[in-house]
């Protein structure tokens, strides 16, 4: 098995395409730093202008928790499509360039095969996160230091105080890790159904967008069946910058207001990940291999 | 009995006289007492208490410098405060020049009698429009501020003294405001889920506002550069 | 004779199509099986099944003595195969290609092995270069190192020469023939082409629209009775004429404008042609071919 994930690694890491993704994020998030390093003063203003109406604020506003914060909201709702661009060229892929016929005709049991592909998916994913977590963080706070973490909700302002910071972006990205494997679980399952890699790829990116866009309407219709749509809980990630006030109005440091919504999130996306991962092997175990 | 009426009517307006002219004593007493400080660099803790801004208790430094040189930073941290609010000093406010004063009896506040003094400013264009503050005559020390502006609402600014009270310098200050209602476009925040939180929206209906300072520690009249004011 | 692959009642039904219908056949221990159909006659369906690539419908499948259902990886291991286009990872050398694949096979076959069958299909001195570069003929040549870098007893080549010039062919012809004899290794073999397999193969199975048509040796099939014997002459019309008085009327078997065909024993050639030059029938050629040949192509061109 070890040996499997292996050699699925080795091919992912030595194709010119599993780097578009890495290139990409190290594109956006170096752009958006370098224009928050630039203007970043202009951007708080105008993101706060409303605040500003009522309160004077002082301080480090753009600092490296902000732009992180800011290069996850960005980059979060794009990185599903350049792991849409692996996760669904999985299987497909092979199929397409011939190679899962050979493949198949190895003494690897077709479970074995699936499963070691998907954790190879996965270790893609994460380690596309880890490099999102070192430019994104790791440069952010280089770059612009540490500091207080000031965010706008809809309905209120969050402060967060720097010591309190650092714990909730852990968790962010652990749980950006758990939303992303949905994702490729989403590409590899539809990665079964062709044998070229742009279909799977074109409608695992238009399943995330169709989503998003019903996740993100408030429409009647819409929102009973929001809770069910992964791509409602991929942005459950925020939560943990959303922290529980005392009955005095003081923020309780250490603290997530709403860690139910975690666990559910997780649940609904660990869920997703179980059952199409589940069909995926017992469609793959019985398919007839005609490429 | 007309006599008598006149009498009265002559005594009220006398008295009213009087105590109009102490009035403006009383605060002269008072301006005087803090003039006393030229500087000072005071830390403490400061907290917000805005229905809808979620901020923890930070530590903060305030600096200030006559005549009306105000400051108040937070180590690394973010601070928000009402517009116009914190910044303004007792010791501006109390320019008996600029205001006329009407003397308008006493109030407890604190279980101490203090001398309700209203402020209307001469000047059309000043953006206060009234202030009120009732004062301990006896400690010449002012213990609450209520003041209407014509650009940030009323704000009312209630102190407490405690060791630095010879300098007129209060160990808490609160300050009361009203807010105005606080909705962001989803846009800009991208958060587009409102679910679950009706409640917590309605709580945040209130626009009553407070931010409280706690000081610890006062470093008075030793200098400070006016860099730290910029 | 030990059988090394036993194929019953084999079908395979794809929603309205039977690919495979009932079928049934053995290969033996050091056999070259060769395995004919025209395109879609079922070829590789049933290839795709003895690799596990396909389920059958119905039927068993026993390979080196065990059902296959039961025991694939044991099997697997011990066959290599080249499925029709030999595609592989073109972003990967040769030489990686190479290994990749005979580490899934399990095995770790060190630099020299690896050189050694890169050396075999003639590609050494491309080992790593990357696939992509490679023509059509050393792709199917990197295939073929993957398919014998295992070292396995049942060598199985679906349509191996598909898309290879006369010297590639020619080469895997060697190739296939220098497997048998030296390694003593088992192939099947699939082909649309007699030509490509007659040459080769001990055994010859030829199915259509998924049945069996004949299975025999290539001694049996190839009987030089069955010879087929085609003649152009200046003038058909006397030629016929004059071949009606002759003793060769009843090997006539057709005759078209141009051309007039017959059935004899390969040895009588020499006397047919003496014969024909006597009753002064002009001939502008004459050519012989095995009539399994021409029942291939009968057979397999009627659709």
């Amino acid at each position: 098995m070890f040996t499997l994930i292996q050699i699925e690694l080795y091919k992912i890491f030595n194709r010119p395409r599993t780097y578009i993704a890495f290139i990409a994020i190290a594109a956006l998030t170096i752009i958006v730093q370098l224009g928050l390093k630039v203007d970043g003063k202009e951007y708080a203003d105008f993101v706060m202008a409303d605040l500003k109406n009522t309160f004077s604020i002082d301080g480090k506003i753009i600092n490296g928790y902000f732009v992180c914060y800011v290069l996850l909201q960005l980059l979060l709702v794009h990185v599903p499509l350049l792991i849409a661009l692996i996760a669904a060229d999985m299987i497909s892929g092979e199929a397409n360039i011939g190679t899962l016929r050979l493949l198949l005709t190895k003494p690897i049991s077709r479970v074995q095969f699936i499963i070691a592909k998907f954790i190879a998916t996965c270790i893609y994913t994460v380690a596309l996160l880890i490099w999102l977590a070192i430019l994104g963080l790791l440069l952010s706070i280089f770059i612009f230091g540490t500091g207080d973490l000031l965010l706008l909700k809809n309905n209120y302002v969050v402060q967060l105080q720097q010591n309190d910071i650092f714990w909730r972006y852990t968790g962010a990205f652990l749980f950006a890790a758990i939303a992303m494997i949905t994702v490729a679980a989403v590409g590899f399952f539809l990665s079964l159904f062709a044998e070229n890699s742009i279909g799977p790829i074109v409608a695992t990116m238009s399943i995330i967008i169709v989503c998003t866009i019903l996740s993100t309407m408030s429409l009647p219709l819409f929102n009973l069946i929001k809770p069910y749509l992964f791509t409602t809980h991929l942005v459950t990630w925020k939560e943990f910058f959303d922290i529980k006030i005392n009955n005095q109005n003081e923020t309780i440091a250490g603290s997530i207001q709403n860690p139910a919504k975690i666990i559910n999130s997780l649940t609904v996306l660990i869920a997703h990940i179980i059952i199409l991962i589940s069909i995926t092997i017992f469609i793959f175990k019985k398919k007839d291999i005609l490429s | 009995m007309k006599k008598l009426g006149f009498l009265f009517l002559i005594l009220l307006c006398f008295q009213s006289i009087v105590f109009s002219q102490d009035a403006t004593t009383l605060l002269n007493k008072v301006k005087a007492k803090i003039n006393l400080v030229n500087d000072y660099t005071a830390t403490g803790k400061m907290k917000t208490d805005i229905t809808f801004i979620k901020a923890p208790i930070g530590k903060v430094t305030v600096y200030f410098k006559k005549p009306n040189k105000f400051k108040l930073k937070k180590e690394n941290g973010i601070s928000i405060l009402p517009k116009g609010g914190v910044s303004i000093n007792i010791g501006a406010i109390i320019n008996v020049e600029d205001f006329d004063i009407i003397d308008s009896g006493e109030e407890i506040i604190d279980n101490t009698i203090t001398r309700k003094i209203i402020l209307l400013p001469k000047n059309e264009t000043n953006d206060v429009a009234l202030s009120t503050m009732y004062i301990d005559a006896e400690k010449l020390l002012v213990k609450k501020v209520v003041t209407t502006t014509k650009e940030n609402g009323t704000y009312q600014i209630l102190i407490s003294y405690g060791n630095y009270s010879q300098y007129g310098l209060p160990d808490k200050v609160v300050f009361g405001f009203n807010t105005k209602d606080y909705k962001m476009p989803k846009g800009i925040t991208m958060e587009f889920d409102d679910e679950g939180k009706k409640e917590m929206r309605e709580k945040m209906k209130n626009k009553k506002g407070k931010v409280e300072i706690m000081y610890n520690t006062y470093i008075i009249n030793k200098g400070i550069n006016d860099a730290i004011f910029n | 004779m030990n059988e090394i692959i036993k194929v019953t009642n084999l079908t395979k039904q794809f929603k309205q199509i039977t690919a495979v219908n009932n079928l049934s056949f053995n290969v033996n221990s050091g056999d070259v099986y060769g395995f004919l159909g025209q395109n879609g006659a079922g070829k590789s369906t049933t290839i795709r099944m003895l690799l596990t690539l396909i389920q059958p419908t119905n039927g068993s499948i026993e390979i080196f003595g065990l059902p296959l259902q039961n025991n694939r990886n044991e099997i697997l291991k011990n066959i290599g195969a080249v499925i029709e286009k030999p595609d592989v990872y073109k972003y990967l050398s040769a030489y990686d290609n190479l290994k990749l694949f005979a580490r899934l096979n399990g095995t770790r076959p060190t630099h020299h092995q690896l050189m050694q069958q890169l050396e075999i299909v003639g590609l050494a001195n491309r080992a790593k270069d990357k696939v992509a570069t490679f023509s059509q003929g050393m792709k199917q040549r990197v295939g073929i190192a993957i398919a014998l870098i295992h070292q396995p007893q049942l060598i199985i080549l679906d349509e191996p020469t598909n898309g290879l010039d006369p010297q590639g062919i020619a080469d895997i012809r060697n190739l296939i023939i220098k497997l048998s004899k030296e390694h003593g290794k088992t192939i099947l073999i699939s082909s649309h082409l007699l030509s490509e397999i007659e040459q080769i193969a001990t055994r010859i199975l030829i199915i259509d629209k998924g049945k069996k048509i004949i299975e025999d040796t290539a001694t049996a099939l190839f009987n030089p009775s069955q010879t087929i014997v085609e003649i152009e002459t200046t003038n058909n019309e006397f030629a016929l004429q004059q071949l009606q008085k002759s003793k060769w009327l009843t090997s006539i078997q057709q005759h078209t404008t141009n051309t007039i065909t017959f059935k004899l024993d390969k040895s009588q050639i020499p006397t047919l042609n003496s014969n024909l030059v006597e009753m002064q029938i002009q001939l502008i050629s004459i050519k012989p071919r095995h009539s399994l040949e021409d029942y291939f192509l009968r057979v397999t061109t009627a659709n």
